[in-house]
């Protein structure tokens, strides 16, 4: 009988998650007793939780690296940094979100305690270091992603959304289940550090299988090429905060994910997985890049932008190194305030309660909203990588940071592609500032406002003070060597 | 041959037999019914292994839950068979492909690996530990303790689960007449029975 543990583990490095999950469940309470008329109160209440948290992880200080609850728990300045990226996006989304569901009828109090629970998952992914912990925490998530998606349940094409999501993503989920078990098998042991030493800096034939089958499913989690045919669809289908969501927060849960399982279990057998992220880097650039030039809905244009942009941003983690994890965190970072900056744009194209979704529905939009054409032309010009915005600096980052780790090549893909994908966030631009005005819009909703002026100050003014967010993602890049 | 070896062989040759007429029998509904039978067999060789905890499990999930449920929707679906079965000539040249592919892997990865010698030796080897505890005490000990937080975090993913249920599927239908027990626990012979006196051959107004 001595083995039972009578010393309850350290739970101060899980502090946000416990005041997410407690304040989760008195808002469930709340939404129950009260029914549908909570759900103001329930998104201001979810709101606060995920400000409290995010409050709480940047004040929470960081020695290093402190592992918790037998060892599935870890805490450290990467983790910092993405749970506040992960925290940004979920508050941004129900800031979004509160205008529009109240408009399209659908403001049901379930919808901020989804956001709030699927955080927890994604925050759960952000600090796994063992297989276990990494599984939980995304299944968490994606299923919560499933219902949201289909939370129109009304419309078929939101319906369709969450049905496919939800089929491919049990799918990829069962891929990355397979590999995670191979490993198990081939090491014995789940945790990542038991899992460096296990292999002992060589991989068999089936440690490389597992891996194989493990990038699958975060790739499908990431939507990189050759396994994004679900994001388009899903992007296009979803209620417009939701496709904000899926763009922003769940992304930044899966790169962390990834970082965590091939930075930090996989350190040592950089060769095998390296050609991997190499392969999916370029295809999806490509595809990226080719395949949004023919679009002319909005939501799929952002679509296939942010698979280009999740090969941009995996140029950094093919490098294997400090520099390029650094570079993939600065992106991630800048990605995160353009891609709520640009929704919150095309949140605003309503007129007598009719939502616009056609990028020609832009034209003239310098006319009549000269400020929202302004913006919209900055995120646009930013995604496209031009000086001195924001996104230019993202991708110098990894560019620099891949050609330091020998990979010439995949940096010259990297400018080659976003040449092709300046010319459609350039004709986006052109649309706005030279085609015929049509009516004006309505005016943006309070919501819509204070996420497009906090991302727009983010995208434009980068240049002036890139020190903080650059040194913030250079500790969390140190944090994991 | 020991008992414990004739009964392994029995459940496992039972298991085996089972789940290929799982696939290979006709009618859906008995195709289930061999999965019940592959499930309660495996559940034996599990109390074989001394793993009692892990066989009632299988059995309540499994047969009780999950395969009841296939046989409900086998039934109440009418799916037919035949037609799904149509284009299995067509995918088979593909199909047989891949197969082939994940075969030619699995033999390699298979190849590469050794199995330890002692537990090739210990084939029956008994799981439950030394301390001789029995297997909920053991899976108790630590799924409250070490694994508390994979306990918890499998919680929180039921919940999403639930209301995830009740927000796609839950509708409010006008009109639907509901069962409330305070008001019928309040009525009085007062409110309920009326006495009244009938005239002879007149009847009275309902």
């Amino acid at each position: 009988m001595t083995t039972v543990h009578s010393v309850l583990p350290s739970l101060a490095p899980l502090l946000p998650e416990l005041i997410l999950g407690v304040g989760v469940l008195l808002l469930i309470l709340y939404g129950a007793w009260r029914g549908d008329r909570s759900a103001e109160t329930v998104s201001i209440g979810a709101l606060a939780l995920l400000l409290v948290a995010l409050s709480v992880v940047i004040s929470q200080p960081v020695h290093g690296r402190i592992t918790t609850l037998s060892g599935a728990f870890v805490s450290d300045s990467f983790s910092k940094v993405m749970k506040s990226l992960v925290l940004l996006g979920s508050a941004a989304t129900i800031l979004l979100a509160h205008d529009f569901f109240k408009r399209e009828r659908i403001d049901r109090f379930e919808f901020p305690v989804l956001i709030v629970l699927c955080t927890i998952g994604m925050m759960v992914m952000v600090s796994a270091n063992d297989l276990i912990a990494l599984y939980l925490g995304l299944e968490l998530q994606s299923l919560a992603a499933y219902v949201i998606a289909a939370f129109h349940r009304d419309d078929i094409k939101s319906t369709e959304a969450g049905l496919k999501y939800f089929v491919l993503g049990a799918l990829s989920s069962g891929m990355l289940l397979y590999g995670a078990s191979l490993i198990y098998g081939f090491t014995g042991t789940v945790s990542f550090p038991g899992i460096v030493s296990a292999l002992n800096a060589n991989a068999g034939l089936g440690i490389v299988l597992g891996i194989v089958f493990v990038a699958a499913g975060v790739c499908f989690k990431m939507s990189a090429v050759p396994f994004h045919m679900w994001t388009p669809d899903v992007y296009e289908g979803s209620p417009t905060p939701v496709t904000a969501f899926f763009a922003t927060a769940p992304k930044m849960a899966a790169v962390s994910m990834t970082v965590r399982v091939f930075i930090g279990a996989l350190p040592d057998v950089t060769a095998v997985w390296q050609q991997i992220f190499i392969f999916v880097s370029v295809v999806s650039m490509a595809l990226g890049s080719f395949a949004a030039i023919g679009q002319s809905s909005i939501k799929r244009l952002m679509a296939y932008s942010s698979i280009a942009n999740i090969g941009y941003a995996l140029i950094g983690l093919a490098c294997g190194s400090e520099e390029g994890i650094s570079g993939l965190v600065t992106y991630m970072i800048i990605y995160l305030a353009m891609t709520l900056g640009s929704f919150a744009i095309i949140l605003s194209l309503r007129r007598r309660n009719v939502m616009f979704e056609k990028i020609e529905d832009l034209s003239g939009l310098s006319r009549t909203h000269p400020w929202l054409a302004f913006c919209l032309a900055a995120m646009m010009f930013s995604l496209a990588g031009i000086p001195p915005l924001a996104g230019f600096f993202a991708k110098f980052y990894v560019f620099a940071a891949a050609i330091k780790a020998g990979l010439v090549t995949l940096a010259v893909i990297g400018v080659v592609t976003s040449v092709v994908g300046a010319y459609y966030y350039l004709r986006v631009v052109r649309i706005m500032y030279f085609d015929e005005p049509k009516e004006p819009y309505e005016a943006m909703a309070p919501g819509l406002r204070v996420v497009l002026a906090l991302s727009s100050v983010v995208v434009v003014l980068f240049f002036l003070l890139p020190g903080p967010l650059v040194g913030a993602a250079g500790r969390a890049a140190r944090s994991l060597f | 041959m020991t008992a414990a070896a004739a009964f392994f062989y029995l459940f496992a040759s039972i298991t085996v037999a089972s789940g290929f007429m799982v696939i290979a029998s006709r009618n859906p509904v008995a195709s289930v019914l061999f999965l019940i039978l592959a499930f309660v067999n495996a559940a034996g060789l599990f109390v074989l292994m001394g793993a009692e905890f892990l066989a009632m499990i299988l059995v309540v999930v499994y047969v009780g839950a999950v395969a009841v449920l296939f046989l409900f929707v086998v039934m109440m679906l009418d799916v037919d068979f035949a037609e799904l079965r149509q284009g299995f000539q067509q995918y088979l040249p593909v199909g047989a492909l891949i197969g082939a592919i994940f075969l030619v892997e699995l033999l390699l990865v298979v190849g590469s690996w050794s199995i330890d010698p002692g537990l090739v030796q210990a084939p029956l080897g008994n799981v439950a530990s030394a301390e001789n505890l029995t297997n909920a005490q053991a899976l108790g000990r630590v799924i409250y303790t070490d694994y508390a937080y994979f306990f918890q975090l499998a919680g929180l993913i039921l919940l999403v689960a639930m209301i995830g249920a009740i927000v796609l599927t839950l509708r409010d239908r006008p009109g639907v007449k509901r069962q409330n027990i305070a008001v019928q626990n309040a009525r009085t012979q007062a409110m309920a029975v009326e006495t009244r006196k009938v005239p002879s051959r007149q009847g009275v107004e309902v």
